[in-house]
């Protein structure tokens, strides 16, 4: 017998015993959760068939619970309530008396449109309501994206440099605030235009520019690791105090 | 010269058994570092603050499981701390995990600690509704349209609370979890913006740069990553006596947080100084030769 295969096995009888031998449901789950977390930790060594276990079972459940609750949550009463209300009496009691409202027909038309991607003959038709899709989200999204996103932040930049507070006196630290974001993003858009080359004193702008941005992502990597540590000490947490209790509440 | 050439060819492995080492032994001593709250999310707590008792306060959990560990420590101190001011929350999703997560905050917060709120009148949990930023684009002028029931199955119009609710306007904050798409951004875009609402959040560190150029004037306010968490939890726990009793996660991940972020840079400025030397010994070595 392969040492892969004694591995396997091992790990099986570890799992049913730590079934068998919790004293509760929660025990069990606690237990499987960890063996689920070290499977994963333990591509850090090199990857292994323990680790796309873990990973597959994973993207599995993910794309099982998201499809169960969109079902559930939307389709249950927002499309089929509202096209044949008593079939959703078992689930729904209290909204199967509405009215019908047949106008949902198109989105549940659209909606069997984009299944036919499935099929190699007639998936062509799909594209009819991708191209729905899209083009609603396109709409939306210009024009809230347009106002929101460069409208507001062009408003948003246009500070006081000198700051004042309701009683007169000057706030040095809001203002060198004011004058650093300014500075930050008219040099950091001077870098962006390539239309001139960058020398003299249009250079020194892009060369700042450059350094704000240098900047600005070294903050962002920082964040970026201090997410991952937490998600890290998330696991640790969960493995030596709710597994193993070592750690004191 | 030997040291330098250990430590240009250190296996990674040793790496990750020291990072490992600097999270668990601070969880292991309970080291917790002192906070103190930020402007950024000092405003988020005073707006908490000075909302009167019964205002509306809409929260949304974007986010699921794998960001747990940075969001609910934000999202109970919010949940508590709008309990306590006697605030009605209206609780959604739109993320699909984020109707359970939802549901176990609500028992483990709001029954745990404020038994007497009554569901339906203090507190509604409308669940998850796919749709993404066109669901917030609907509800912000008819909510019913796309609520017909609640969480549980009642009818939304059986449900007090949502009696004088019409849409996202009759909300005096909207406060959003999550660190993606659909998220805090797309509350800011959608809600914010064309309604006039405020808005407040929290996010994952990844999301948070991106965040910043909202605040203040689209964004009342923001807890980013794990610290905006520990900032807020301390704040409250220095003001409410309830909440200085509980547990506070965010607080007690801030101990492996200082450690590991220390030994991250140790890392950095040995790898620099490695790399530094290594260039002016290839660079004489180059001399050399040339002569």
């Amino acid at each position: 017998m392969s040492r892969r295969v004694v591995l396997y096995l091992v790990a099986f009888v570890v799992l049913i015993a730590a079934f068998v031998f919790s004293s509760s449901l929660k025990g069990f789950y606690i237990t499987f959760g960890a063996f689920l977390t070290l499977c994963i930790l333990s591509f850090l060594y090199k990857d292994n068939p323990f680790y796309k276990f873990a990973e597959h079972l994973f993207v599995g459940v993910s794309a099982a619970y998201w499809m169960c609750m969109g079902f559930w949550t939307t389709m249950i009463p927002n499309l089929i309530g509202r096209l044949y209300p008593p079939a959703i009496k078992p689930f729904l009691p209290s909204v199967a008396d509405q009215p019908a409202n047949l106008w949902f027909l198109i989105p549940l038309g659209l909606g069997l449109i984009l299944l036919l991607r499935l099929s190699s003959k007639v998936g062509w038709i799909s594209r009819w309501a991708l191209a729905f899709i899209v083009g609603t989200t396109a709409g939306l999204n210009f024009v809230r994206y347009l106002r929101s996103d460069f409208i507001g932040q062009i408003y948003n930049t246009i500070l006081p440099i000198t700051v004042y507070s309701a009683d007169g006196s000057f706030l040095i630290q809001d203002s060198i605030s004011a004058v650093v974001v300014f500075l930050g993003v008219f040099c950091g858009i001077v870098y962006f235009f390539f239309s001139k080359e960058h020398k003299g004193a249009f250079g020194t702008a892009a060369r700042v520019g450059i350094y704000v941005l240098m900047v600005t992502f070294g903050a962002g990597f920082g964040y970026t690791v201090m997410a991952r540590i937490s998600l890290l000490v998330g696991r640790m947490q969960f493995l030596f105090g709710e597994w193993l209790g070592m750690i004191p509440s | 010269m030997a040291f330098i050439d250990t430590i240009t060819k250190i296996d990674r492995r040793i790496i990750f058994l020291s990072i490992a080492l600097s999270v668990i032994i601070p969880l292991m001593f309970h080291y917790i570092p002192p906070e103190q709250i930020s402007p950024i999310v000092a405003n988020i707590y005073e707006k908490i603050e000075s909302l009167p008792e019964g205002s509306r306060v809409l929260i949304s959990l974007d986010y699921d499981p794998s960001s747990a560990p940075e969001q609910q420590p934000m999202v109970d101190a919010i949940i508590y701390h709008c309990c306590r001011r006697n605030l009605r929350l209206y609780i959604m999703a739109l993320w699909a995990p984020g109707q359970n997560i939802a549901s176990e905050t609500i028992e483990r917060i709001i029954k745990g600690h404020f038994p007497d709120k009554v569901y339906g009148e203090d507190y509604v949990h409308l669940g998850f509704k796919a749709g993404n930023e066109g669901l917030i684009n609907v509800i912000i002028t008819d909510m019913k349209k796309m609520y017909t029931t609640d969480a549980k199955g009642a009818a939304i119009d059986d449900i007090p609370a949502m009696q004088d609710v019409r849409n996202l306007k009759n909300m005096d904050l909207i406060v959003a979890f999550g660190g993606g798409k659909p998220g805090l951004k797309e509350w800011i875009l959608f809600a914010g913006d064309p309604g006039n609402i405020p808005v407040a959040g929290g996010v994952t560190a990844v999301s948070a740069p991106l965040l910043y150029p909202y605040y203040p004037n689209q964004m009342l306010g923001m807890m980013g990553g794990i610290k905006g968490a520990a900032e807020y939890e301390s704040e409250l726990a220095r003001r409410d006596e309830g909440f200085a009793k509980m547990r506070h996660p965010g607080l007690e991940m801030m101990g492996p947080q200082a450690v590991a972020h220390v030994v991250i840079m140790l890392f950095i400025i040995i790898g620099n100084v490695a790399y530094f030397i290594e260039r002016k010994r290839q660079a004489n070595k180059a001399t050399e030769l040339g002569k």
